[in-house]
């Protein structure tokens, strides 16, 4: 959950410490959310829907809407405290070094303008670049995420595209700058099947290729198995458990990420007889100045101990979770 | 992103100080109305050309006799004030109801039967749209004679758009309901379906339009008795009153601003009710 | 695209037709238009020399015919008043009235559009309600009484403009700002209601996630979208301006065809009236149209279908 150097090595790309996010005093989204995403690395940010992770997302690239309070211990970017970082100076980062791509590909281009005019005009904002170089490298980056006769759909309007160029389109666009992170929420959710698959490739190709950092949130864990070099959980505004991807699909600790693991049915380990898991509960409202573990009306372990401050215990390399259970309880159980 | 958005509006405390406030203003005509003569001694029709424009109270001059002074005629101007409350009250409520009875009819046939009814309902806003209001109304006027009874009659017939848009729109909305399909399949028959599921869903929007298009035909009787082509004088309308005194307002602004101020508050007072009508019953399609 | 503006064309021509049939109509709701055309002190034989001269002797639907053939000709017939062919009365007057309305929807547009657009940003605070505030205002406004107000205030007491008449650009000024504040209030909702829902929407997020500036934010991605309604509503509220440009015109003195409409309904010249009431619904249709192209081509979802 903290930012480590050692196995991963290096000072992190980005380095979120204890963020906190509050909507207009009533509702804390965020309650002291930690991770960190080295260059080149996937980062996996699961959850159920409300959990805080796209408003997390949304605080990392300041684009919190109006009325939210962001506060963290560490917020920094490349070295930079994006926290003392005026307006303005943040919007030259956006866009060119740390770049943000949406949930909803129908929505998210603007439909008023051609695809080409959208695409250049990022290039133009932060490098100054002239008209017809910009429009050349939209068109090598369409080529690039695999748009045929790119050349075309730069003079095109977003109607005029499906769900999943469109998609494609919104990462060329982030691509266009060569940024640093890529912050993806939720990319392929609002996709089908098949264009899903191929959006997950196609991000997993430009990470090798440019060595992009990539913040990826979603609430899939077939996703996270595929392409996250790490994983972390979040459950009601707190990351909860955060580990290598193989490492927590082996081994999960918090009582929250098991649940959420047992609710997937692992092809060839799960027989057709057994039961799916599922969590009993919803994730609950938290209200600011809220004690303990969150999780604790929903948790089979739950223990008077819960309602108070919960500790983060490690469990192994670069594995942390947030829980009064010991490391090792799941083998104690075990052999109970 | 649904928790990103939740941003809090600004509290309704404004808001129901601004539905206050228009009660308040419609209430206080609408009683001054009610009792018109009473509230005054004065005669609003009793001329005395020995007191011509006596300026009102708060003026070097003025005196309690007549609080807000006299017209040209020496005419009480309190008491033309009252009555023209009234004229413009009544004016404004008739008008309404006959404009809503026709534009509810058309807007409820278009939006329940949909298709060809529709298309004609359709057609004939389109038409009553493209009528200019003012001019048309000025005319009947004009050729048939003032009259209280056409000015309604007029405006009556002319503005029912508004009606017809909304009923219309909401009608589609209400017969879409689950219920109301249930309603139907259960063998209701048209008329009772009209009268039990769609009247009393739409009858909130309609309360809406009825404001705002109380607001319009005051206003609009107003400017043809301004015009000289509404209310026959020597009643004491608003516009007519405004008219009247304008060959005197620059000597003295006040016998405008009197009858001015009235009709500005009034028409003010309605569409404050009618815009916190609306957020209380969220209702953002009136307009 | 070019079915729906066929479809359109043809519902307005209809429009047209029927409108035309109202303003036939309404010059013979008096009952006998030759008593009327006469005056009360004619006598009997007089009343059936004009009855005659006029055709109005012939049946109903016969002048009815005759009427709208000559109409779409575009002769309305000859002026009792003036003793001038009514087409060329208008001819004269109207370009006052396109351009006082055009002065007035300039005026309502310089207004409306940046009061609208700081409502949206500032939505919620004092500056948002202050702008709804001078709508309500707006809305409530009587348009003569104003005029009457501008009158005394910027004619008469600070001497900046000429109080009433035809003639120089300043004779516009008055009746122009009267005539926008007709127009105001809705042009002003429209656009806060459309700068609200464009800055909220996800597109407008992606341009922030793209680090664009506040204000090619707001003028290229927000305003480009929430313009479309507005320029629309626009071209028909300028259809409901010249309708409501009696009122003014009357009250500043200005000459345009709302003056001569008035001058007409007090003078009894049907001929008249009947030909301004056609030329402003007439108008009012092709604004409509307008509006409907423009809309099409703002927009290019519309555009490109």
């Amino acid at each position: 959950m903290s930012a480590r150097s050692g196995p991963r090595g290096g000072e992190p790309l980005l380095d979120v410490r204890r963020l906190r996010v509050e909507f207009g005093g009533r509702t804390a989204a965020v309650r002291g959310a930690s991770l960190s995403v080295s260059k080149g690395e996937t980062h996996c940010l699961v959850g159920e829907s409300g959990c805080g992770k796209s408003v997390t997302a949304l605080a990392v690239m300041n684009l919190l809407a109006r009325g939210a309070r962001r506060q963290a211990e560490v917020l920094s970017f490349a070295g930079q405290d994006l926290l003392r970082l005026s307006d303005s100076r943040m919007s030259r980062l956006r866009g060119d070094r740390m770049a943000m791509i949406f949930q909803e590909p129908m929505t998210s281009l603007n439909p008023a303008y051609t695809v080409g005019s959208q695409m250049t005009e990022v290039l133009r904002r932060h490098r100054g670049t002239p008209r017809v170089q910009a429009v050349d490298r939209a068109a090598e980056l369409l080529g690039r995420v695999g748009i045929t006769a790119p050349g075309m759909r730069l003079g095109q309007y977003p109607h005029q595209l499906s769900g999943g160029l469109r998609q494609r389109v919104m990462i060329a666009m982030a691509l266009m700058c060569d940024p640093e992170l890529l912050v993806a929420d939720e990319p392929t959710t609002a996709l089908d099947v098949t264009v899903q698959a191929q959006i997950l490739r196609l991000l997993a190709m430009l990470q090798r290729d440019l060595g992009l950092g990539i913040l990826l949130i979603t609430h899939d864990l077939g996703i996270v198995a595929r392409v996250a070099d790490r994983v972390s959980v979040m459950y009601a505004g707190e990351v909860v458990e955060s580990a290598p991807t193989a490492e927590l699909f082996a081994a999960p600790r918090h009582p929250y990420t098991r649940g959420l693991l047992s609710c997937v049915p692992a092809p060839g380990k799960t027989r057709r007889e057994d039961p799916l898991g599922s969590i009993p509960g919803v994730v609950p409202r938290i209200p600011p100045g809220f004690q303990g573990c969150a999780f604790r009306d929903r948790c089979a372990h739950a223990a008077a101990s819960c309602a108070a401050a919960v500790p983060r215990r490690p469990a192994g390399p670069d594995h942390e979770f947030l829980c009064t259970l010991p490391a090792d309880w799941v083998r104690q159980e075990a052999a109970a | 992103m649904s928790e990103a958005l939740s941003v809090p509006r600004g509290s309704g405390v404004g808001r129901r100080l601004a539905l206050m406030l228009g009660t308040l203003i419609v209430g206080v005509v609408a009683l001054a109305a009610v009792l018109g003569p009473s509230l005054t001694p004065n005669d609003p029709f009793a001329q005395d050309l020995g007191k011509r424009l006596v300026v009102p109270f708060w003026m070097a001059g003025g005196g309690w006799e007549h609080p807000l002074g006299t017209d040209q005629l020496g005419r009480d101007y309190l008491a033309r004030l009252v009555y023209g409350a009234r004229i413009s009250m009544v004016i404004g409520v008739l008008t309404v109801i006959a404009s809503g009875l026709i534009g509810t009819t058309l807007g409820v046939l278009g939006g329940f039967f949909g298709g060809r009814m529709d298309d004609v309902v359709l057609f004939a806003i389109t038409c009553r749209l493209s009528i200019p209001v003012v001019l048309v109304a000025l005319a009947v006027v004009g050729l048939m004679g003032n009259s209280f009874t056409l000015v309604i009659l007029v405006l009556g017939l002319l503005l029912w758009d508004r009606f017809a848009v909304v009923a219309r729109s909401t009608t589609m909305q209400v017969r879409n309901l689950d219920y109301v399909s249930a309603a139907w399949c259960a063998g209701c028959s048209r008329a009772s379906m009209l009268l039990r599921e769609v009247l009393p869903n739409i009858a909130t929007h309609l309360a809406v339009v009825a404001t705002l298009e109380m607001a319009l035909a005051i206003l609009l009787e107003a400017a043809l008795s301004f015009l000289g082509l509404g209310v026959p004088p020597p009643l004491p309308s608003w516009g007519l009153m405004i008219a009247e005194a304008k060959d005197y307002m620059f000597f003295s602004p006040w016998v405008i601003m009197i009858p001015g101020v009235a009709l500005f508050v009034l028409v003010f007072g309605i569409n404050l009710l009618g815009d916190g009508l609306r957020d209380m019953l969220g209702t953002q399609d009136a307009r | 695209m070019t079915l729906f503006l066929l479809r359109r064309l043809a519902v307005a021509l209809l429009v047209a037709i029927t409108v035309l049939t109202l303003s036939f109509m309404l010059t013979r709701l008096s009952g006998d238009l030759a008593i009327s055309i006469a005056g009360p002190n004619a006598s009997q034989e007089d009343v059936e020399l004009i009855r005659r001269a006029y055709g109005l002797d012939r049946p109903l639907i016969l002048q009815y015919f005759d009427w709208i053939g000559r109409a779409v000709l575009g002769d309305f017939g000859t002026s009792y008043f003036f003793r001038e062919r009514v087409a060329d009365l208008i001819g004269q007057r109207l370009p006052i009235t396109i351009t006082l309305g055009l002065v007035g929807l300039a005026i309502a547009l310089a207004v409306a559009i940046p009061l609208g657009i700081a409502a949206a940003v500032q939505e919620g605070t004092w500056v948002d309600r202050t702008v709804m505030l001078v709508a309500l205002v707006g809305q409530a406004m009587p348009s003569f009484w104003l005029g009457l107000l501008l009158m005394i205030v910027l004619g008469l007491q600070l001497q900046l403009l000429p109080i009433s008449g035809t003639g120089s650009w300043e004779h516009y000024v008055m009746p122009g700002i009267v005539l926008a504040f007709s127009a105001i209030p809705a042009l002003m909702r429209l656009t806060r209601s459309g700068m609200v829902e464009a800055l909220s929407s996800d597109y407008i997020r992606t341009a922030r996630a793209k680090g664009l500036t506040r204000l090619s934010i707001l003028a290229k991605h927000a305003l480009r979208n929430a313009a479309i309604p507005v320029v629309s509503i626009a071209a028909v509220q300028l259809g409901f301006m010249l309708g409501g440009s009696i009122v003014i015109e009357t009250v500043f003195a200005l000459h345009g065809v709302g003056f001569l409409a008035w001058e007409s309904i007090s003078k009894n010249d049907f001929p008249v009236v009947q030909a301004v009431v056609l030329v402003l619904a007439l108008i009012y249709i092709a604004l409509t149209l307008l509006a409907d192209l423009l809309n099409a081509v703002l927009d290019p979802r519309l555009r490109t279908e």
